[in-house]
């Protein structure tokens, strides 16, 4: 059953967050909110979790009405992009706390509480306080409280938006895997598009309060609703009046059926790919190449070659402005 | 050479302004020797004045305590109309006198003030007895504990506060167990810094007291008040409790001191 919301509108004063939201997120998967800042992909997140209530619709969860439900009574695990660690409290009493307030017995919530920072891999950091930690384990740590009070739904807003790069993909995988291992339903919010691509199994784009399209990473990178999933989700570039992903675009030393012609203007190397940007007519592609690609053709500046699109690339009518 | 002038200038200013003063009251208070100072501890009034003090002082600073906690926490957390009034206002004990605080009380619920008749057809007394004390003490120092908690709350923001939620708080143990651990440093020094006004409080407090020597006297009326009076045995307890004052004053320092670089950490 997992989550429904249903027809959800929200106002901040004259802004409107949430514009008649629909979703439903099955049960036991790994959903994606995709979107730009300012979206409603965060409002969207805590209306779930009950932080905000919205003005109109309704949110069911795991078959309960929970609409006007405060968060306590939820059973939603919430987990924040600036992790809101007890500062006063150790990891133990961290990850204890929802177990606490539950007044579970004493040997339970240790033998709990020590699973579940093996399970973060913080088994040997127990004592320390939130400010010993760095971002990524005070995050795995945000993580382990959440799932101490086995929610039956876990939502992550930008759970590694404040972190390193580095850090941020090592979690990013590790996220998959603890997924994988726990299969509590769960929700994350990100703007990332490489990281929604990545780690779920579904992703929701949502855009100036509305949802684009929902379907499965390869869905959406194969098929775009509209110009602004294609040009959200990867690289995009117009060929003959239509949207295309630049690594779509075949490059031809001649002439043949269907290809247009075009003059290089410049070639770029960024690591193991080439960039190629031409001129075709009115309009200025560029083109994805491999470094074999690039050798293969021997481009130079100002060639002439044809361009096509491959025989299975999706391609969108290109707006007017383009 | 700049540096040492400085530090001269500086050392003698606090020296002339503070130490001088201290050293004085210390000097009278012995002068003749420990026994007129043990004596002077014995006096009925003294010993009345102090209990008063610390009475009104202890009352104020529980009942600020409370509402300054609550003050902040609407200051902060809550979005309302009013609130930058609330705010300003807050403020307002700092910038009037005393005695126009003392003036006030009298005005509003003094015999012939706004709920004077209404109070005394129930006889109730307020102006001139205790309650009166409390509430000009209450007023004057009313900003102390909102302004050390303020920040820390500001700064603390809500995400700690609405994580407890999501894992099952109810408002009762987030302030127990999230609030109040984070806001207890200042608060602490909030509360030794209304204690130490609360305790010295004189402008307000003299209006409004009548100043009945073993009735309605705080420490700082009967140090007044003998001071005042002729003759060496009201100079000694006027001393002796000026003394006493300057001992709270001190160990009120000491744990300020000591409770200030906690704060930061």
């Amino acid at each position: 059953m997992g989550i429904r919301a249903t027809d959800i509108t929200k106002r901040f004063g004259d802004f409107l967050a949430l514009q008649d939201v629909s979703l439903v997120v099955p049960s036991g998967g790994l959903t994606a909110l995709l979107g730009p800042s300012g979206g409603g992909k965060s409002t969207l997140l805590r209306i779930i979790a009950g932080l905000e209530y919205p003005d109109s619709g309704a949110v069911e969860i795991e078959g309960v009405h929970a609409t006007w439900l405060p968060p306590r009574k939820r059973n939603v695990g919430f987990v924040f992009q600036h992790y809101a660690a007890f500062k006063h409290l150790s990891v133990y009493r961290n990850v204890a706390f929802g177990l606490e307030i539950r007044r579970r017995p004493k040997a339970e919530i240790k033998a709990r509480v020590h699973e579940l920072l093996e399970l973060v891999h913080l088994e040997n950091f127990a004592d320390r306080l939130p400010s010993q930690l760095s971002g990524g384990q005070r995050q795995r740590m945000a993580l382990a409280r959440a799932l101490a009070v086995q929610p039956e739904v876990l939502l992550l807003d930008e759970p590694f938006g404040a972190l390193d790069a580095q850090v941020r993909k090592e979690l990013r995988d590790w996220l998959r895997r603890l997924h994988d291992e726990v299969n509590v339903t769960t929700i994350f919010v990100t703007h990332d598009q490489e990281e929604a691509l990545e780690v779920s199994d579904e992703i929701v784009v949502i855009n100036h309060g509305r949802i684009e399209q929902v379907g499965s990473p390869t869905e959406l990178y194969d098929n775009p609703a509209n110009d602004f999933v294609m040009r959200f989700l990867g690289p995009v570039t117009s060929l003959g009046g239509r949207l295309i992903r630049p690594h779509d675009i075949e490059m031809l030393p001649g002439p043949a059926p269907d290809a247009i012609p075009a003059t290089l203007t410049q070639l770029v190397r960024v690591g193991h790919e080439v960039r190629a940007e031409l001129v075709a007519g009115e309009s200025r592609p560029w083109v994805n190449l491999t470094r074999g690609q690039a050798e293969e053709l021997q481009l130079s500046p100002d060639a002439a070659v044809w361009l096509r699109p491959h025989p299975r690339a999706s391609t969108l009518p290109a707006p007017d402005r383009a | 050479m700049i540096r040492w002038t400085l530090r001269l200038i500086a050392v003698g200013y606090v020296l002339a302004l503070v130490g001088l003063p201290v050293v004085t009251v210390c000097r009278s208070t012995f002068s003749h020797g420990w026994a007129p100072f043990a004596q002077a501890l014995g006096n009925p009034d003294l010993l009345s004045a102090a209990e008063l003090g610390v009475g009104v002082a202890a009352i104020s600073v529980l009942v600020n305590t409370v509402f300054g906690v609550g003050i902040a926490i609407l200051l902060v957390r809550y979005r309302f109309p009013g609130r930058r009034l609330l705010d300003a206002a807050i403020d307002l004990p700092v910038s009037i006198s005393p005695v126009v605080v003392g003036v006030a009380l009298i005005l509003v619920y003094g015999r012939t003030g706004w709920f004077g008749g209404w109070l005394e057809r129930h006889g109730i007394q307020i102006i001139f007895a205790t309650p009166a004390l409390v509430l000009a003490t209450v007023i004057v120092a009313l900003p102390l504990v909102v302004r050390e908690v303020v920040p820390v709350l500001a700064e603390a923001g809500t995400d700690q506060d609405q994580a407890a939620q999501s894992l099952g708080a109810n408002g009762l143990q987030r302030f127990a167990r999230i609030t109040l651990p984070t806001i207890r440093w200042a608060l602490a020094y909030g509360v030794v810094l209304s204690l130490a006004r609360s305790l010295g409080e004189f402008g307000a407090v003299r209006v409004v007291s009548g100043s009945v020597a073993g009735q309605s006297q705080t420490l700082t009326l009967f140090v007044n008040a003998n001071y005042q009076e002729f003759g060496p045995e009201a100079e000694q307890a006027a001393f002796t409790a000026a003394f006493l004052l300057m001992l709270a004053s001190v160990a009120f320092i000491v744990v300020i001191a000591w409770l200030r670089p906690k704060e930061h950490s």
